[in-house]
């Protein structure tokens, strides 16, 4: 049936940046909501023609098809050392690392530390589903105690596979980071949190404060085995008592 | 309370149902058919319900929803 909008005026619509690509992402995860929302902050920061982002290895893999932007796909993990030598080379660039915890908390540990304690002038986007979504729902090392994945079928046991790492904790002891954040998109409140909590690290970028990182708790309804709602529900309940929510360093004010 | 209306792309919908869980007004319903990707997609159910307040589209992960206001006389 054709809705009418005769006389209305539009007040959401799809943000300039976006293309028109289809997500590839699965019914309910959070990784689109994500990708609107960074798309948000280039439109309202009017840096779609300088900005590139970097897509990792992971569900996002694509990134680099959603934006009106110039793309790079890294190697798996080296998400922070492309964007520092993409920055390097051309100061004018707003360089944006979309990466997941499997890439920026695992494999990538070296380069995502290293680019924070040196201060690197970027924005990291990591997005915290605490699974491997991608190769079919193994153990993260953000994976909570007692989770069950493929490849800890009786739930994650601390005494053999260790603790969920807080990446961002160990970001934020550094001295260079000037903004280090966690944010979730379980509902419309936290959607807005996030929404100006991305806008501000870029505009730090764009002001050349230097490096931020806002981690973003995700969903995986699908390797999590659980609807679209009940996933936001184990993040709002479960997820947010291991990763607490807020800001642990900002010094761009 | 002003009226609102959303324009739902049939086709990028995946049938989370997410936005029906945000809207405030219980306006959004799936509409029992199915596209062409194979999911039972939302539609308007309450139109009249609409307030425009967006919290649909801003939860919508497939960017699928638009939202439009009536227009208030200055």
């Amino acid at each position: 049936m054709p809705v009418n909008t005769e006389n209305m005026v539009k007040v959401f619509g799809r943000p300039e940046s976006l293309t028109d690509a289809r997500f590839t992402y699965c019914p309910g995860c959070h990784h689109g909501i994500l990708t609107r929302i960074i798309a948000k902050a280039i439109d309202e920061l009017g840096i779609a023609e300088r900005t590139v982002t970097i897509a990792p290895v992971g569900c996002s893999v694509f990134a680099y098809l959603w934006y009106k932007c110039d793309a790079v796909q890294a190697s798996h993990g080296r998400a922070s050392a492309v964007a520092t030598g993409l920055k390097r080379a051309n100061k004018d660039l707003i360089v944006i690392s979309y990466q997941g915890d499997g890439d920026f908390a695992s494999i990538g540990t070296a380069e995502s530390i290293h680019a924070a304690n040196r201060g690197e002038n970027i924005t990291v986007i990591f997005v915290n589903n605490q699974i491997y979504g991608m190769t079919g729902g193994e153990m993260a090392p953000t994976t909570l105690v007692g989770q069950r994945t493929t490849t800890t079928p009786d739930g994650r046991d601390p005494a053999y596979f260790g603790y969920p790492i807080r990446f961002s904790e160990l970001i934020a002891t550094l001295d260079a980071p000037v903004y280090v954040t966690r944010q979730a998109l379980y509902d419309t409140r936290r959607i807005m949190d996030a929404e100006k909590a991305i806008k501000k690290a870029i505009s730090y970028q764009v002001e050349g404060k230097g490096y931020s990182l806002v981690e973003v708790l995700s969903t995986c309804p699908t390797n999590w085995h659980m609807s679209p709602l009940e996933a936001n529900r184990h993040v709002a309940e479960v997820v947010t008592e291991a990763f607490p929510l807020g800001d642990l360093v900002d010094r761009g004010g | 309370m002003p009226s609102g209306r959303v324009l739902i792309d049939e086709e990028r919908c995946k049938g989370c149902g997410l936005c029906i869980a945000a809207c405030p007004q219980k306006v959004l319903a799936f509409s029992g058919k199915i596209n062409r990707s194979g999911y039972n997609y939302v539609h308007m159910e309450h139109p009249e319900k609409c307030v425009g307040c967006a919290f649909c589209a801003m939860t919508c992960p497939d960017v699928a929803i638009e939202v439009y206001r009536e227009k208030v006389a200055a």
